[in-house]
């Protein structure tokens, strides 16, 4: 399987949303090779006729009762904010504008 | 009272709380005690709730007594958990309480909700005495990628005590709970109970809601009892299994009340192995296993036959694909689950001065999660990304089908169980295997199968190897927990006599000294050597 150049690391990274050190991606590059190297075990088997597991006790389409139950309490959920505003959880601006 | 109630099993307790032998307090406070002295040394407990769990203990005796004016039946009918000791991994929701899933990324969090686990302790009016260490989000085998800390074996205090569930599997095995929940998604119950010479069951998929769990790998998370007999992780199975509609994947299929009554007698539980047919997968056996491990489970198997147990060689062809297309399916759900810890509802939070949203997620991030989930993180963002999906994920599905269908064939030949080690080690030093991460996963060889496949196992201790614990592990199909801890209380009376049975962890009495080193010493000095 191709390998992972160290600017793959570093796109992977930001897709993934982790800010990492130079360290920590010359470290990566190297284990993430590793690991990605015994993946290619799995090219010995010819699964072309074989379907997929995504979960292994076959429950399917699990729907409940539409009726009306309490939710959390609201304090005990903004408990963990780091910024509130009245009921609200201030988030960071994502469409431009004045950052808060 | 002459007996040190620490040294007794769950079952036993629950006898003598009912006598009124002994009060719930007296035994929160004995064992409290012993996890405050040996916390220095072991570092089990993230968190030990001496207050809360003396008010539970309280409220327990407050049970008995009504129970004991009413009449023996009103005493008989009292829950098995009535007012003992338990150690809840801190990844489960305790409402008011920390959930820091071993990770800085939740250091400060308070969990606003009790999870089902919790709650099912609750009715039963066990008594939680705090959170225990685990590897980072249950990713680990060691527990050495505590964001607080390793964890020390009781059995060597330089040596790790398995993981993810490390803290739980330590806390039981040096007598500071009768009880311990787990997780298990490739191994974090049974490979921690093997090292640390307890009994770890992994139930099968959707026995236990995983409602208030933080989530690591969704499609094979188990949650799952840690004790010191079979009959004791059966009680406490019996407590938590069932479904619940808040999570969906748990199934309803009815939880056997036999867990309750597992037999005391050794003649009875013995007697249950005649003409049951035990499968040794001979893949189980090959590579990289200590002789050590592979003689106390030869030894064990050998045991179980002269019992009436009928062995037979099996084969699970696929199990050498297993431990790759775990580490492409656990790290893509681990990356979608982890995708939440943003910084912004609750958690660690970095807001930096100026800068926009990404920049944000990106240090908090950054600075939340450690290195092995950073890894984990990375692997699946790139198996699940674009053009690589087919190759990466798609395949490690199909290799799942293939795993499950080794099983399945298997039990359908008419195979009761199968019989394998549970590690293919004993408990290792500090450090031996965190420089490379294939030698940790390859730790799990012998116990993530069954969490491809969604069925279930058991890991109990069946002996020494270099004066460490080896674990012996039955694996059964779907809903066979019950036959996997009859299995399991069938070997323990055959071995019931046997020496090691009566030995406890080697290095306890050291871990009561306040002045020795902590974990996190005792793994610089190992590293520094």
């Amino acid at each position: 399987m191709a390998g992972l150049t160290r600017s793959d690391v570093a796109h992977v990274a930001f897709l993934a949303r982790l800010r990492l050190t130079d360290e920590e991606l010359d470290r990566l590059e190297g284990q993430l090779n590793h690991i990605l190297d015994q993946y290619a075990k799995l090219l010995e088997l010819d699964t072309s006729a074989i379907p997929p597991t995504a979960q292994t006790i076959e429950l399917e389409n699990i729907l409940r009762d539409d009726v009306a139950a309490p939710s959390l309490a609201v304090e005990d959920v903004l408990r963990n904010a780091r910024v509130i505003e009245g009921d609200f959880i201030v988030v960071p601006p994502i469409l431009g504008g004045d950052a808060s | 009272m002459t007996t040190d109630v620490t040294r007794l099993l769950g079952h036993e307790l629950s006898g003598r709380l009912r006598t009124g032998d002994v009060s719930s307090r007296e035994l929160t406070l004995a064992h409290l005690e012993v996890a405050e002295r040996q916390n220095h040394a072991l570092n089990a407990w993230l968190v030990i709730e001496r207050d809360g769990a003396l008010a539970q203990a309280d409220a327990a005796d407050t049970r008995l007594a009504a129970a004991r004016a009413e009449g023996p039946r009103a005493v008989e009918e009292l829950h098995p958990l009535l007012g003992l000791p338990i150690a809840l991994k801190d990844l489960v929701s305790v409402k008011g309480g920390q959930c820091t899933a071993g990770s800085r990324i939740l250091a400060g969090y308070v969990a606003p909700y009790d999870a089902h686990v919790t709650e099912r302790l609750r009715d039963a009016g066990a008594v939680i005495l705090g959170k225990t260490n685990m590897d980072e989000f249950a990713m680990g085998s060691s527990n050495e990628y505590s964001a607080f800390g390793p964890v020390s074996n009781p059995w060597d205090l330089d040596s790790v005590p398995g993981g993810s569930s490390g803290g739980s599997a330590a806390a039981v095995a040096a007598y500071h709970a009768p009880f311990g929940i787990g997780t298990d998604t490739g191994g974090s119950i049974r490979q921690p109970a093997a090292l640390s010479g307890i009994v770890g069951l992994k139930p099968t998929y959707g026995r236990v809601s995983r409602y208030g769990i933080v989530a690591f790998a969704s499609s094979l998370d188990q949650i799952g009892p840690l004790a010191r007999d079979a009959r004791d992780a059966a009680v406490l199975l019996h407590a938590v299994a069932g479904r619940d509609d808040r999570d969906s994947t748990s199934a309803p299929v009815p939880v056997p009340d036999d867990l309750l009554r597992l037999p005391d007698s050794d003649d009875e539980a013995a007697s249950w192995l005649r003409g049951k047919r035990l499968g040794l997968p001979r893949e189980y056996f090959v590579k990289g296993m200590e002789p050590g491990v592979e003689a106390r489970i030869r030894e064990a198997v050998t045991a179980l036959e002269a019992a009436g147990a009928k062995i037979e060689e099996v084969s699970l062809p696929h199990t050498d694909y297993g431990l790759a297309a775990y580490y492409i399916v656990v790290p893509a759900e681990a990356s979608a689950n982890l995708a939440r810890y943003d910084g912004v509802r609750y958690g660690h939070s970095v807001r930096l001065p100026g800068a926009d949203f990404i920049a944000d997620y990106l240090a908090t991030r950054g600075e939340g999660f450690g290195p092995e989930v950073k890894r984990r993180i990375m692997l699946g963002t790139y198996a699940l990304s674009a053009g690589y999906y087919d190759s990466f994920y798609l395949k490690a599905q199909k290799v799942r089908t293939l795993i499950k269908r080794d099983f399945d064939e298997v039990f359908e030949s008419g195979i009761d169980a199968l019989v394998a080690p549970t590690s293919p080690s004993v408990a290792f030093k500090f450090g031996a295997r965190t420089a490379d991460p294939v030698a940790m996963y390859l730790s799990d060889a012998c116990t993530l199968p069954a969490n491809m496949a969604g069925i279930a196992g058991v890991s109990l201790p069946c002996g020494l190897s270099d004066d460490l614990p080896v674990g012996l592990q039955f694996l059964g199909p779907p809903w066979s927990e019950l036959e996997l801890l009859r299995f399991g209380r069938a070997y323990e009376a055959i071995t019931a006599s046997a020496e090691w049975r009566a030995l406890e962890p080697s290095q306890l009495a050291l871990a009561d000294d306040p002045a020795g080193p902590t974990p996190t010493e005792r793994a610089a000095a190992l590293a520094a050597a």
